[in-house]
C-alpha cells in the first residue's frame, strides 16, 4: 500500500513539474527535503535523534560547489558522486565518535559539531566566502550543456530517480536483518550483544547512511540553488529534518516523504500569511504530533489498517 | 606573553564560567531529578536576559537606585522561571511523563521551537543590552588589571551563592530531600508519601529559575540577539554533559574548566574560540563517556 | 579435558559489598549445573562477570581454555555462549517470531542489508524452536503483550536459537505458573540433552534444582559455599540454615 502511494506520489512529482514549470524548483526542494528526513529517519528507527545532520547537508553542498569552481567542466552526475563520497567518508569518521553515545549525548554531540562547523564556514571567508557563500555556475548533467528550464527539469528527473532508488533502498535495508536488529538497538542493545552482533558496528553502518543521504540532499540543493551558503547547515535545518521524519514517520521509508509533502503544504501557507512564526508553526505541530501520534503518518495508516483487519476478522 | 593578559584571561574566564554554571546548574538540576535534558533550557535563559534588559530600562527611569536596578536581575529570573517553568513543565512534560525518552527529548526541542519565536514576537531582532548595571558598580583593581566588579566579583558571588544555597537546600531543607527522593526513585517517592508531581513542578521552576538568572546575569555583559538561547543550550549541555549528568558539584569544576580554557583560546586562537568547550567535552566523553563524575548506576540486569 | 568455562581468583567489590570473593570455578562439558544461593548473594553478579558483562577487579575467566577476561559479551556468544536474563531481555517493538528471526540471523553473523529478516532465517527452524516452547501460537504476537511467563519463555527460546555450547538460564522458572514450571524446564532440559548442551541455571525452586542438576553450587556472601552432589550439597548444615531456611 505504501509502496503504492510511493510510486502514485513519485509520477505526480514528474507531472506537476511538466505540466508547471514555476513548481520544479519548490518540488525538488521538498524532495531534497525528504531525502535529509530520511537520513535523520534511519537513525531514529535506532531510537537516536541527531539534532545536527544538516552538517552533512553542508558537507554535499559545499563540496559540489569546492569542486565546480575548481573544475567547472565536471559534469553534474560525477559532481553528485563526488558529494556522496565525501559526506560517506565524512559520516564513516565522525560516526566513529558518534556511535559510543545515546540518546541526549548523541543528539547533543551532533548539533555541537553542526554548530562548531556553521560557524567556521560564516568565519572563514576566504576559503568558505563565508556569510555571502560560494556561487556555482550550472553544470553540465550527463554531458548535456542546459538552459535553465531543461536543467531544471532534467534535474528534476534526476532528484525523482534518486528519491525512487533511495526510497526502494532504505525500505529494503529497513526489512533486512541489519535494518530490524538497528530497530532493537532502540528497545534493547544488551539483548543484541547477547545475540552477538555489535551494536556499535550496526548503528554506524546507519550513521553512515544517514550521512550518505543528508549529503546527497545538500548537493541536490546546492545545485538547484546555485548557490551555497553556511545557512544550509544550521541547526534550524537539522530540527526541521527532524520534524518531518517525526511527522511522516519512521516505520517506513516514505515516511520521511509523507512528512516532507505536509511540510511543503504548511510552509507555502505560513509564507503567505504568518511570516516570523515559523519556528513556533513547527513546533506546535511537533508538540501534538508527539502527544497525539509519536509514530507519524506512517504509523496512523498502520493502526487504521490493523483495525481494518480486525474488524474483517 | 605577559601578566596582565593572563589576569585578565583568568578573570574572563572565572566571570564567564560563573554565568555558564548558573545556567548548567538549572540544566543539571532539571536532568538529575527529571530525566529529561531539557532543550528548552536555552529559550530559559534567552528569556531572562531579555526580561532583565526590559525590566531594568522600567526601573531606571523611575528611580535612580543602584540597588534597585540589581534587584531587577533575580526579580526578572524569577518571573521568567515561575512562569516559563510552569508552562512547560505542566503544558507540555507532564503530558508525556513516562514515556519514551526520544519522545520526551523531541518535546522539549519542540517547546525550544516555539519559545524561539516567542522571543523573536516580544522582543523583535533588535540587540538589547543593560550597560547601565555594570557602570554603576564601577571597577576593582588587582595586580594592575582593572576589571569590572560587575563580572569580576558579583558574577562569581552569585554563581557561588546559587551553589551553596541549592546544596544546603537539598541537604538540608525537608523538601530538598524530597527533591533528592524523587530524583533517586519516583515511585518509591510516591509509595512514601511524597507529592512527586510538586516535587516535579518545583524541581523545575527551580531550575528554570536559575537558568533565567543566567541570563538575566549575563543580559548587563552581552547583547541579547536571537540566537543566543539556542547558544547557550549547547554550551549549558557541553557543562552538564562533561560532569556527568545531575553532577551539581562537578557543574562547578566542569564550568571553570571549560570558561577557563575558552579565555585561553580567546587571547591566543580566536578562531577556536567557538569550538573549545566542544572539544573539551569530546575529550572528556571520549575517556569517559557518561561524564567526569558520575555514580555508578543500579544493575540493570 | 579442559574446562568449558573456568575462573580462577574472580573478585569484585562494589564499595563495601564484596559480590564476587576470590572465586575459582570449573564448569565441565555435559554437566548440568544448578547455582543456588539467597538474593544478592552474587550469583547473577557472577554470571555477568563470566559472559563479559561486568570486569572483575581481579582473577580471570577461560571458555574453552582462552582467556576471555577482558572481551565483551558478544564475543563469548561468538564462542558458543547463550544466556537467558532474570528480567526477560526481549525486543519490544517486535513480534516474537522477529525476535527469534533477529537471533537466527545473529547466529550466522552476517546481517544482510538486502535480504528480508524473514528470508535471511531457516523458517523450520525458528518455528521448531517457537514450537519447542510452546510459543507457535503467539509467534506474531507484538513481544509487548506476552503475559511474564510466556516472556520468560521468548527469552530462553531467543538463547536456544544461537545453538549455543553452554547455556546459561537466570532463574528460568520465576515468574512461570508452578503448573508450567516442570512442563518448561522438561522441555528444555530435553532440548539441550539432545544437543549436548552443558547447562548452567540459576535456581530458587529446590524441587526444579533436584529433578535436573547433575551438580549444585552453593553461594554464600559472594563466595562458592559448597559445591558437588546435589544431595551433598543440599544436606550441608549451612546450606540448610542459609539458602533452604531448614535445620
Amino acid at each position: 500500500m505504501l509502496n503504492m502511494i510511493g510510486l502514485v506520489g513519485a509520477m505526480l512529482c514528474l507531472l506537476l513539474g511538466w505540466q508547471f514549470p514555476w513548481s520544479k524548483t519548490p518540488l525538488i526542494m521538498g524532495l531534497c527535503y525528504g531525502l535529509a528526513s530520511l537520513g535523520v529517519s534511519v537513525m531514529m528507527r535506532a531510537g537516536q535523534v541527531s539534532f545536527g545532520h544538516a552538517l552533512y547537508a553542508a558537507i554535499g553542498a559545499y563540496t559540489v560547489a569546492f569542486v565546480t569552481r575548481a573544475y567547472p567542466a565536471i559534469d553534474g552526475i560525477v559532481l553528485l558522486s563526488a558529494a556522496l563520497l565525501v559526506s560517506g567518508l565524512a559520516g564513516a569518521v565522525i560516526g566513529l565518535f558518534m556511535v559510543r553515545y545515546r540518546g541526549i549525548f548523541f543528539g547533543m554531540l551532533n548539533l555541537a559539531l553542526s554548530m562548531v562547523v556553521f560557524a567556521m564556514l560564516g568565519k572563514m571567508y576566504n576559503w568558505s566566502g563565508g556569510t555571502d557563500g560560494l556561487r556555482m555556475e550550472r553544470p553540465t548533467l550527463l554531458g548535456f550543456t542546459l538552459e535553465r528550464a531543461d536543467f531544471e527539469s532534467s534535474l528534476l528527473i534526476v532528484v525523482v530517480m534518486c528519491v525512487v532508488g533511495m526510497v526502494w533502498l532504505v525500505q529494503r535495508y529497513f526489512k533486512s536483518a541489519a535494518g530490524e536488529a538497528l530497530a532493537g538497538i532502540k528497545t534493547n542493545e544488551t539483548r543484541l550483544e547477547y545475540l552477538g552482533l555489535s551494536a556499535r558496528l550496526i548503528l554506524w553502518q546507519a550513521y553512515v547512511l544517514s550521512a550518505l543521504l543528508v549529503g546527497l540532499s545538500g548537493a541536490l540543493f546546492a545545485m538547484v540553488q546555485g548557490l551555497v551558503t553556511p545557512d544550509i547547515g544550521a541547526w534550524l535545518h537539522s530540527g526541521e529534518y527532524v520534524f518531518i521524519a517525526v511527522l511522516g514517520g519512521s516505520g517506513h521509508a516514505i515516511g520521511a516523504f509523507l512528512g516532507a509533502a505536509v511540510f511543503e503544504t504548511v510552509k507555502l501557507f505560513a509564507a503567505a500569511y504568518m511570516t516570523g512564526i515559523w519556528q513556533m508553526l513547527l513546533g506546535l505541530t511537533l508538540i501534538f504530533v508527539i502527544i497525539l501520534a509519536p509514530d507519524g503518518i506512517v504509523g496512523l495508516m498502520r493502526r487504521k489498517s490493523v483495525h481494518r483487519h480486525q474488524e474483517d476478522a | 606573553m605577559n601578566l596582565d593578559l593572563v589576569l585578565l584571561a583568568v578573570a574572563d574566564g572565572v566571570s564567564y564560567a560563573g554565568l555558564l554554571f548558573m545556567v548548567s546548574l538549572g540544566l543539571t538540576l532539571i536532568c538529575g531529578v527529571m530525566g529529561i535534558v531539557n532543550v528548552a533550557h536555552g529559550a530559559l535563559y534567552a528569556f531572562g536576559g531579555y526580561a532583565a534588559c526590559t525590566l531594568s530600562l522600567q526601573v531606571m527611569q523611575n528611580t535612580p537606585s543602584t540597588f534597585l536596578l540589581l534587584l531587577v536581575l533575580p526579580i526578572a529570573a524569577l518571573m521568567v522561571g515561575l512562569v516559563l517553568g510552569t508552562a512547560i513543565e505542566a503544558g507540555l512534560l507532564r503530558r508525556i511523563q513516562g514515556r519514551d525518552p526520544v519522545q520526551q527529548l523531541l518535546m522539549t526541542f519542540a517547546g525550544f521551537m516555539v519559545l524561539e519565536d516567542v522571543q523573536r514576537l516580544i522582543w523583535g531582532t533588535q540587540p538589547y543590552s543593560a550597560p547601565d548595571i555594570i557602570g554603576r558598580l564601577g571597577t576593582v583593581n588587582f595586580f594592575n588589571v582593572t576589571y569590572t566588579s560587575y563580572q569580576l566579583v558579583l558574577i562569581p558571588l552569585m554563581a557561588l551563592i546559587s551553589y551553596a544555597g541549592l546544596m544546603f537546600f537539598l541537604r538540608f531543607t525537608s523538601t530538598g530531600r524530597q527533591v533528592v527522593a524523587v530524583t533517586h526513585h519516583r515511585e518509591m517517592a510516591t509509595a512514601l508519601g511524597i507529592n512527586a508531581k510538586r516535587v516535579g513542578w518545583l524541581t523545575f521552576v527551580l531550575g528554570a529559575t536559575l537558568g533565567a538568572l543566567g541570563g538575566a546575569m549575563a543580559a548587563p555583559t552581552t547583547s541579547m540577539v536571537p540566537g543566543a538561547g539556542a547558544d547557550m543550550i549547547v554550551l549549558s549541555f557541553a557543562v552538564v554533559a562533561t560532569a556527568g549528568m545531575g553532577q551539581i558539584t562537578g557543574a562547578l569544576l566542569a564550568s571553570l574548566m571549560i570558561g577557563l580554557t575558552r579565555s585561553a583560546a580567546v587571547y591566543l586562537a580566536p578562531e577556536w574560540e567557538v569550538a573549545v568547550p566542544y572539544l573539551i567535552m569530546a575529550l572528556v566523553l571520549l575517556v569517559r563517556p557518561d561524564g567526569l563524575f558520575t555514580v555508578a548506576q543500579a544493575r540493570r540486569i | 579435558m579442559t574446562a568449558l568455562l573456568s575462573t580462577r581468583n574472580l573478585c569484585l567489590r562494589f564499595g563495601g559489598v564484596i559480590a564476587a570473593d576470590n572465586i575459582d570455578f570449573d564448569l565441565q562439558h555435559g554437566e548440568r549445573l544448578a547455582v543456588i544461593g539467597q538474593n544478592g548473594a552474587g550469583k547473577t553478579t557472577f554470571i555477568n562477570i563470566c559472559t563479559g558483562f561486568l570486569k572483575p577487579d581481579q582473577g580471570t575467566v577461560m571458555f574453552n581454555g582462552q582467556d576471555v577476561t577482558d572481551r565483551q559479551p558478544r564475543h563469548l556468544v561468538r564462542m558458543g555462549l547463550g544466556r537467558s536474563f532474570q528480567l526477560p531481555q526481549l525486543f519490544v517493538d517486535h513480534t516474537v517470531k522477529q525476535c527469534l528471526e533477529i537471533a537466527a540471523a545473529a547466529r550466522t553473523g552476517h546481517m544482510s542489508w538486502f535480504v528480508a529478516l524473514s528470508d535471511a532465517v531457516d523458517v523450520s527452524e525458528v518455528n521448531d524452536t517457537l514450537r519447542l516452547v510452546g510459543l507457535h501460537e503467539r509467534a506474531h504476537s507484538p513481544v509487548l503483550a506476552l503475559p511474564e511467563g510466556e516472556r520468560k519463555l521468548l527469552d530462553v527460546a531467543m538463547a536456544l536459537m544461537l545453538k549455543p555450547q553452554l547455556m546459561i538460564m537466570d532463574e528460568p522458572t520465576s515468574g512461570v505458573g508452578s503448573d508450567s514450571k516442570i512442563q518448561l524446564m522438561d522441555t528444555v532440559m530435553q532440548a539441550l540433552a539432545e544437543r549436548q548442551v552443558t547447562s548452567w541455571f540459576v535456581e530458587h525452586d529446590i524441587d526444579i534444582v533436584k529433578r535436573y542438576a547433575t551438580r549444585v553450587a552453593a553461594w554464600i556472601g559472594g563466595r562458592i559455599a559448597a559445591d558437588g552432589e546435589p544431595d551433598d550439597v543440599l544436606q550441608q548444615p549451612q546450606v540448610r540454615l542459609e539458602i533452604l531456611g531448614t535445620r
